[in-house]
């Protein structure tokens, strides 16, 4: 039982700034998912906490005991990597045991390996070199691993980047409960939002080297701190118009394309001049009957997914909108004109300069 | 190449069985030469038939050289144990001191890291008698004339260079992750670098030794300058055959099978770790 704590740690490499300022802390049996872009510093985050190199500043504690300084070895941490970082030269077994030996000496190892990876599925492949095992298998044989020893902070780096589309499935619905087992602090990184949305308890949002936000994957989907982290979650992307609001009788609303549109009650904050207004593309209702709050757009293309459909629209000023309908709402036709509407509620307001929302969210639909 | 019709495949044979002539025709002429006296390699017209003499074999092992002038001590066996010697013990050294050197330069950036890597390549550039005649000046100083240790520690000019710069790159093939996971899994550096790195880059390690034993095996003019008769190797030995009665083509035939045989052995057994690419399927990335 030991929380991992990270305090204000910096690194820099030349004029690139990978971490600068993070703390976050994870508590024992928490899931926390690092998440953001390619480049955003995650895997160096990753790497600090398990000492392959060191912070330039702040401190990275485990247990409330500083790991700085310490060698991997002595960290108490477990780790998967993305590119599994088996030891091509023992067979599975001994990749999974190779933790258990140099720590318990001996205890019962064949025990533990067993039970681990009834657990994980791969008793059938212990006897293979990595060589002979299937991603999948890999991917298994690599968490084996980082679990068997009980570490006190587990670390996991994409661990599902490398498999396929299936496996990846099974293993978000998989991972959560065997991630669970444990009392371990865990940081899972991944590039996939879905991922971070589905494993973990909170997401830290992770860009240029600075957490954008810390928060449950509702909380991220439904208030997101900034334009940036808004743009990060959802499939298609969050629509986003220059406005400028205005409060009229305790109602703010701006004109998005020449339509003047309703955006819920002002909260006595004056609205806070140019903005970005950000709508979700599930939050879109297109109709092909005209009314006073509705946005006239013409729709450029439809791509049908199945579960859903999804229109490219042009709105009058050139802004192009995404709208995810469900499969069996009528869509028209592409070059079809169309109005756009969506609920005061689901319109978000971020300042254009900051990039910050603005306000209180009355939108309360999760994800 | 399934697709190959039956002209290309018998054209590919021909081509093959020309090249590998071309190839083995002195090694095998030389094997012929061994098992004939001097007169019958000497014959004009020579003769692919021949009854065979192990004469030669005889006065290399006994050690006596019988010539026309009479007959002739010489320390051929002496001479094979001797580069036997010398050139295990400079590859050992060299893989003992170029092993972890290369795995230093292969995972740390250190100040004047490369400049020190590349001034020991440097030594490959220097033609050897270059060095000699001052190496042999302070050899004399230091006692180093005319010991094993001295021409061990020369060879290392030989052998350290290529086992440091073909390791190196051995280690850098192999992922660094793979040794970060087998530290946090609870061992220390040492470990990791005996029951991982090292490994890992067994079969470089074992192309590196190879290589470097044959160079050695095969060096002339260091044992030529700084070692007497006992302490000289079969390259050195070689020219005893050089006669006042002319020169012992019979007996220098059967000096170069028995002093080819250990290395094309070590060669033959070394091969298989050669081709092995261990580090395949470890990673993906």
């Amino acid at each position: 039982m030991a929380r991992l704590e990270i305090n204000s740690v910096s690194k820099a490499f030349g004029a690139a700034r990978p971490a600068d300022g993070l703390s976050l802390a994870v508590e024992p049996g928490e899931i926390v998912a690092v998440f953001g872009p390619s480049g955003s510093g995650k895997t160096v985050l990753l790497r600090m906490i398990a000492g392959m190199f060191e912070p330039d500043d702040g401190a990275i504690l485990v247990g409330g005991r500083s790991v700085v300084g310490a060698p991997p070895e002595r960290r108490g941490i477990g780790m998967a990597f993305q590119n599994f970082a088996l030891f091509p030269h023992m067979t599975a077994r001994d990749n999974i045991a190779s933790g258990l030996r140099a720590r318990a000496g001996g205890d019962d190892v064949a025990g533990r390996v067993a039970s681990i990876s009834k657990l994980l599925k791969i008793e059938h492949v212990l006897g293979h070199t990595p060589r002979e095992l299937s991603n999948g298998q890999k991917q298994r044989t690599a968490l084996a691993r980082a679990l068997i020893g009980n570490p006190d902070v587990l670390l996991l780096d994409d661990p599902l980047r490398n498999v396929d589309a299936k496996l990846r499935y099974e293993m978000r619905l998989e991972l959560p409960n065997l991630l669970r087992r444990g009392t371990a602090a865990v940081l899972y990184v991944t590039q996939d939002y879905r991922e971070a949305m589905a494993i973990a308890d909170r997401i830290a949002v992770l860009i240029d080297g600075r957490l954008a936000q810390v928060a449950t994957p509702a909380d991220i989907y439904a208030q997101p701190a900034s334009v940036a982290v808004a743009r990060l979650f959802g499939d298609p992307t969050i629509n986003l118009a220059e406005v400028s609001p205005v409060a009229e009788h305790g109602m703010q609303s701006a004109m998005v394309a020449g339509a003047r549109i309703r955006l819920g009650a002002a909260d006595g904050a004056a609205p806070a001049g140019a903005c970005w207004l950000g709508v979700r593309p599930e939050d879109l209702v297109v109709s092909s009957a005209s009314t006073d709050d509705a946005i006239p757009a013409r729709i450029l293309a439809i791509t049908p997914m199945h579960e859903k459909a999804v229109l490219l629209l042009r709105l009058a000023d050139g802004t192009e909108w995404l709208a995810a309908l469900p499969p069996d709402a009528p869509q028209g036709a592409a070059d079809d004109t169309v109005f756009v509407r969506f609920a005061p509620d689901a319109a978000m307001l971020f300042d254009r300069a900051t990039g910050l929302r603005i306000g209180p969210s009355h939108r309360l639909k999760a994800a | 190449m399934e697709h190959s019709s039956l002209a290309g495949r018998i054209f590919r044979g021909v081509a093959l069985s020309l090249i590998l002539i071309f190839f083995m025709f002195p090694i095998v002429w030389i094997f012929l030469m061994s098992f004939q006296s001097n007169d019958q390699i000497l014959r004009i017209p020579p003769r692919i038939l021949f009854e065979p003499t192990l004469a030669n074999y005889e006065a290399l092992i006994s050690g006596q050289l019988r010539t026309a002038a009479g007959n002739l001590q010489i320390s051929f066996m002496r001479n094979l144990f001797n580069s036997v010697v010398l050139s295990s013990a400079a590859v050992l050294l060299a893989l003992l001191l170029g092993v972890p050197a290369a795995y230093a330069f292969a995972r740390f950036k250190f100040r004047l890291g490369e400049t020190i890597a590349f001034t020991l390549l440097s030594f490959r550039f220097a033609p050897p008698l270059l060095v000699l005649l001052p190496l042999s000046l302070y050899y004399q100083e230091l006692g180093l004339n005319d010991t094993y240790f001295g021409i061990v520690w020369v060879y290392q000019l030989i052998a350290l260079p290529l086992i440091l710069w073909i390791v190196r790159g051995y280690f850098e093939d192999i992922s660094p992750d793979i040794e970060h996971a087998y530290r946090l899994a609870g061992h220390s550096w040492r470990e990791a670098f005996t029951r991982i790195a090292v490994p890992l880059a067994g079969p470089g390690i074992a192309a590196a030794g190879l290589l470097s034993f044959i160079f050695c095996w095969n060096n002339f003019v260091f044992a030529l300058i700084l070692a007497s008769a006992d302490k000289q190797p079969v390259t050195v030995g070689a020219l005893a055959f050089v006669t006042a009665s002319g020169i012992q083509y019979g007996q220098i035939a059967a000096a170069i099978v028995l002093s080819v045989t250990p290395t094309l052995l070590l060669a033959l057994y070394a091969q298989r770790y050669l081709v092995e690419g261990l580090s395949l399927g470890a990673v993906k990335g």
